[in-house]
């Protein structure tokens, strides 16, 4: 038999071999067998020796055309292997995507802190800054630098904890503001302030009631600050707190620290102003207290008066809480059950 | 205050404006509407009868069977259980088919077989509080008067078929809290100028009143205006039935027609009058003045009152017969046989009218006028209104001329403003004629030009003095819904967080990804509590007055409250609790005000990771707190400079499990596990907690951070193991071998802690990978070995270790 024919044979016998292989590795093996340096065409080429020069470079040829078609076969029926395999292991691998994910564990931010970081985020936004005072008050800053002296009536609006005769427990933040106005420097621009914090007053805790609570009181002072002003300012925070579609109306009201003094009303989100018993039936909702800073309290600070106004406001942060979540009893927001507090974790 | 919206159509033309539509407008324009109450809406079919017989029912010990003409064909029999039903009484009926107050529907029914064809009402049962309603009629009906139409609607006879709306008065609106100062209110939104109908005073020309009374007043600033009238010849008998449905509407019981007509003027001009039996005061003199430390009073209640020089008194001359202002005197008061009454209409200082009130636990609606100032330019009027109507419904005679003492006018004050200033302060684009407007509405003169305007304001307005009044009351007449909405046109000024607001936000939100949740604690608990944890020894700082023992000392650790909360949920069956607080504690100074800090801490308790399909349980531990503060701790920055020290002197904590945890040598605070004993007294299982001080870091400054060029060439490491007595703290190893580890050393990874079998007992086995790294060159294998062998030595030298 030529070697010519001798290829075709192996040939013939290798891409048999190929068919029943079963492995990757076989093919490896079956590749060696056939086109390594001791395989069965490296033998049989070996009889080239007693070949004629002229044969040569047909025998050569044909060779070639084996060991290529041998190498594709190969390939080919690797490549095969190989996605079979691949596809057995996927199949393999596949587990129940609807198992539970591993424990994540994810504490949050306190319901009124929330409402109170979105308040800052806005007036923030608007230029204010954010001024925290103390917890603990003499009567001086509390009451009498916010215009309510001694035997003032209004002093009857709240009870106070008082510590000594001259240091009590702030029943407001408003202090803060007495306290920032006297060191402001209005040459470095307008006074625009914020204060967040805790308060205190003399009640017995119910569902309605506690001895402690939180403020946010806000202040502007400049020249040509309006009225109209804080409408506006007060809008912007109505819709912030309460969404966009809300109004707001201004009534007139009274406090010490402000002249004109007015309570602001938002329009029933539950309702929309229909009336329900979340707005007892008038469509408003009381949310904060307002009005242009009393005369007296800018001249106790030593701010002229005649030249710089502006207005204030505050808000109960555990009111407007009660009133958006519908939370019936204010002493959730200090006993710290997780049931509880674990329910304001949605942030969208 | 209560507002008669009938009582106040009498002054001002109210046709054009229901009651509700007027309550609206008072609440935008001025004064607070709290409620708005229409009682006819739930009363029906309610009239006047006349009981022709009324007979005890025989089986009975209270019923009676009346016969009672209603304007219908025949006469009603009507069961009654009222002890005080009688024969030829007009009554109160509610026929079959009739609503009263509370939805109760009445119909015909048999009460003991005998046939009840409606029902005899008293007072309560159309909704009159029990306070309100006369003695006399206390406990059964209601007796009309004579003139009583039968068959007619009943409710116009009680004042039934009016609408009442409820003023919530704020400290400055006190001129509202009288009928008057409603009127001029109402009137200035209505446009309309009230009118009053005058008092028609005749007075005896021939017998004056310095026959009877000689006034004095030791202080004028305590007492400005004393004036006294005195009404002789007087029969005291119960007033008409439009005294007593005005009073009992207002909230005040009827009494007897001298009593009833002081009410009544006090509702009317907000001046509260004071009525003495002439003949009791045994003296002509009547001085005013401060009472003496000795002094008693037996007031009109019963009690006798221990008197101070801080209650001013009305005395006759001798003995205190009234607290001034506040409640008068058993022995002085009005009967039934006085003959002569000495009424009083008087100004006293507000402070002391409060201060006395309020010592003695006696606040009325006199008091708190007088409290709350009142109308000086209708002392007289109200002096004079009061004695005419004393003497006509008494049948007596008013006695000619007011004994007086007074040292201060009334004063008409005039405020100034400027156009400029009004619509620059409002944000407004009012014109004169529009100002000028709504100061003629509130009834104030005025002159009002481009240039200046001038108020003159009626002591009727005594909460108006200054600028920012006037001010006011153009905005709420104009309308505050009329305000444009605009924002501050101010110079900008950068909004941003400070950086200690900024780091305090981080907290949370740190923590909260460490998951531990928010808890917003009370300050104030018990004393004990308070000190509980307490970083620093300090006296508590406690409350004067609290409320409870619960809540009277402010708190010196925020750890107290937590582990309270701990307990809480722990208790509703909350096993795994994480929470944490930022929060002021705070500590008594001398002097000053407490000082007070900002802390954080934190409480874990139960598994960190539950069990579950592939997890297997972890317990909270030490280690895991404390691997969250050191992160917290690392990411200020402030990591290098920390140190952890076995601490065992707080009495709450685990004394072997518990660190104090130092900053360049500052104690800022601690980490530990809670004291086993503690733990049990709360049925608590193992609970970790830390509380630092946040105030040193949050102040700490850093550098601007530095960008370090990531390492070309590669590092290397060496293992060590090695054993030591079970004493040596791992501080002290990392001591040790940071000390000697040589310039290449990075870091130093604690890989594995082993006690137990083939280690000798007191003993354990540390070990730890040195990393090496040179950011220059690659390093020297003879250069890492060399410095490794330092650290061998130096670990064999200073802690006697057992190289492996
Ligand atoms: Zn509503």
């Amino acid at each position: 038999m030529g070697i010519e024919e001798q290829l075709t044979g192996v040939l013939a016998k290798a891409v048999t071999d190929i068919d029943s292989a079963e492995s990757v590795k076989e093919i490896e093996a079956i590749r060696v067998s056939y086109l390594g340096k001791k395989g069965e065409i490296t033998s049989i080429l070996k009889g080239m020796k007693d070949v004629s020069p002229q044969q040569r470079p047909v025998i050569g040829k044909k060779a070639n055309e084996v060991r290529d078609e041998l190498t594709a076969v190969l390939n080919q029926k690797k490549e095969r292997l190989e996605k079979e395999a691949l596809q057995k292991q996927l199949e393999a691998e596949t587990i129940d995507v609807t198992l539970p994910g591993r424990q994540v564990k994810k504490g949050q931010t306190h319901v009124l802190t929330q409402i109170m970081e979105d308040i800052e985020d806005l007036f923030l936004g608007m230029g204010y800054q954010i001024i925290e005072g103390n917890e603990v008050e003499s009567d001086y800053y509390n009451f009498e630098r916010v215009n309510l002296p001694q035997n003032h009536p209004a002093r009857d609006m709240q009870d106070t904890f008082y510590i000594t005769p001259d240091v009590l427990l702030r029943t407001h933040t408003s202090p803060i503001q007495a306290r920032t106005l006297e060191n402001h420097d209005f040459s470095k621009g307008p006074l625009k302030m914020i204060s967040p914090g805790k308060v205190y007053r003399r009640d017995t805790d119910d569902a309605t009631h506690s001895h402690q609570f939180h403020q946010i009181e806000g202040m502007v002072i400049d020249e040509n600050i309006t009225m109209a002003d804080l409408k506006g300012t007060l809008e912007l925070l109505a819709k912030k707190m309460f969404g966009e579609e809300r109004e707001i109306r201004l009534r007139p009201s009274y406090f010490p620290f402000t002249e004109p003094s007015v309570e602001v009303d938002v329009s029933c989100f539950k309702c929309g102003g229909e009336g329900c018993n979340v707005c007892k039936k008038t469509g408003w909702i009381e949310i904060l207290g307002a009005g242009m800073t009393h005369p007296n309290v800018l001249e106790m600070s030593g701010v002229d008066s005649s030249k710089y106004g502006g207005f204030a406001f505050g808000l109960g942060p555990d009111r407007i809480a009660m009133l958006k979540y519908g939370v019936d009893d204010i002493r959730h927001f200090y006993l710290n059950d997780q049931r509880f507090l674990t329910q304001f974790k949605r942030k969208g | 205050m209560k507002v008669s919206y009938n009582w106040l159509n009498e002054s001002l033309d109210l046709s054009g404006v229901s009651p509700r539509e007027l309550a609206e407008q008072i609440t935008l324009t001025g004064i607070e509407v709290d409620s708005v109450s229409e009682p006819a809406n739930e009363l029906k079919n309610i009239v006047v009868g006349h009981v022709l017989t009324a007979e005890r029912m025989a089986d009975s010990d209270h019923l009676n069977v009346t016969v009672v003409e209603v304007g219908q064909d025949e006469p009603i029999q009507i069961v009654c259980g009222a002890p005080n039903v009688k024969a030829g009484q007009k009554v109160i009926v509610a026929l079959p088919g009739a609503r009263l107050v509370n939805g109760l529907k009445i119909k015909k029914s048999k009460l003991r077989g005998v046939v009840s064809n409606g029902m005899i009402c008293s007072l309560e049962e159309l909704g009159f509080s029990d306070s309100v309603i006369p003695k006399n009629s206390e406990e059964g009906i209601y007796v009309l008067p004579e003139d009583a139409q039968i068959g007619e609607d009943a409710l116009p006879y009680l004042g039934l078929n009016d609408a009442f709306i409820e003023l919530d008065i704020t400290p400055n609106r006190a001129d509202a809290l009288s009928m008057r100062g409603v009127a001029y209110e109402a009137g200035a939104i209505l446009e309309q100028t009230p009118k009053f109908t005058g008092v028609n005073l005749s007075e005896d020309p021939t017998d004056s009143v310095d026959e009877y009374v000689n006034v004095s007043v030791e202080n004028s600033e305590d007492n400005p205006i004393y004036k006294m009238r005195v009404i002789k010849d007087l029969v005291v008998t119960e007033s008409p039935l439009w005294l007593q449905r005005k009073l009992m509407h207002a909230g005040i019981r009827p009494i007897d027609a001298v009593v009833d007509v002081t009410n009544y003027i006090m509702l009317e001009y907000g001046q509260p009058l004071h009525a003495f039996d002439y003949d009791a005061l045994n003296s002509k003199d009547i001085l005013v003045r401060r009472a003496r430390g000795s002094e008693t009073l037996v007031t009109l209640d019963g009690q006798e009152r221990k008197l101070s020089s801080d209650n001013l008194v009305i005395t006759n001359g001798a003995d205190p017969v009234a607290l001034a202002g506040v409640m008068g005197g058993e022995n002085t008061h009005v009967t039934g046989e006085t003959k002569t009454v000495a009424l009083e209409s008087a100004v006293f200082e507000s402070s002391l009218i409060r201060k006395t009130a309020q010592a003695l636990n006696l606040r009325s609606e006199s008091s708190s006028r007088f409290e709350k100032g009142l109308n000086k330019e209708t002392v007289q009027d109200a002096l004079d209104h009061a004695a005419a109507l004393i003497a006509s419904l008494g049948k007596g005679q008013v006695v000619s001329g007011t004994a007086e003492v007074v040292s201060e006018e009334p004063a008409y004050q005039t405020v100034t403003t400027t156009l400029n200033k009004i619509n620059g302060s409002l944000g407004t684009d009012l014109t004169v004629g529009e100002v000028e407007n709504i100061f003629n509405r509130l009834g104030f003169e005025n002159s009002v030009t481009v240039d200046e305007i001038s108020v003159t304001v009626p002591p009727r307005r005594w909460d108006i003095s200054i600028e920012a009044d006037l001010l006011e009351e153009v905005a709420r007449i104009y309308g505050y819904d009329q305000l444009p909405s605009t924002l501050p046109r101010s110079e900008s000024v950068p909004g941003e967080l400070t950086h200690a607001q900024k780091l305090t936000r981080f907290t949370r939100h740190y923590m909260e990804g460490c998951g531990l949740g928010q808890a917003i604690s009370y300050a104030l608990t018990t004393t004990e509590k308070a000190a509980a944890f307490s970083l620093e020894e300090s006296a508590p700082v406690e409350l004067d007055w609290p409320m409870s023992e619960e809540h009277k000392a402010l708190r010196q650790s925020l750890l107290s409250g937590l582990l309270d909360n701990v307990q809480y949920n722990v208790a509703r069956q909350t096993k795994n609790v994480a929470l944490f607080e930022i929060g002021r504690i705070f500590t008594r100074q001398e002097k000053d005000l407490p000082k007070e800090t900002t802390h954080v801490a934190g409480v874990m308790t139960g598994s960190l990771v539950e069990n579950s399909w592939q997890e297997t349980e972890i317990r909270v531990d030490y280690f895991a707190v404390k691997g969250i503060v050191e992160e917290w701790l690392d990411t200020l920055g402030v990591l290098e400079g920390i140190s952890f020290v076995p601490f065992k002197e707080l009495p709450e904590l685990h004394p072997g499990r518990t660190a104090k945890v130092l900053w360049n040598g500052q104690y800022i605070g601690v980490i530990g596990q809670l004291h086993p004993q503690l733990a049990q007294d709360r049925d608590l299982n193992d609970t970790v907690v830390f509380e630092l001080n946040m105030e040193p870091l949050l102040a700490n400054e850093q550098d601007t951070l530095t960008y370090e060029s990531i390492p070309k060439y590669p590092g290397t490491s060496r293992d060590i193991a090695f054993v030591v007595d079970e004493s040596v703290l791992h501080a002290e190893v990392m001591d040790v071998m940071t000390e000697v580890g040589g310039k290449w050393l990075r870091s130093i990874r604690l890989f594995d802690l082993y006690q137990g079998d083939n280690i000798e007992a007191g003993k354990k086995s540390l070990a730890y990978t040195l990393s090496y790294l040179n950011p220059e060159a690659t390093l020297k294998e003879e250069e890492v070995n060399s410095d490794f062998e330092k650290v061998k030595q130096a670990l064999v030298e200073r802690v006697q270790a057992d190289i492996r």
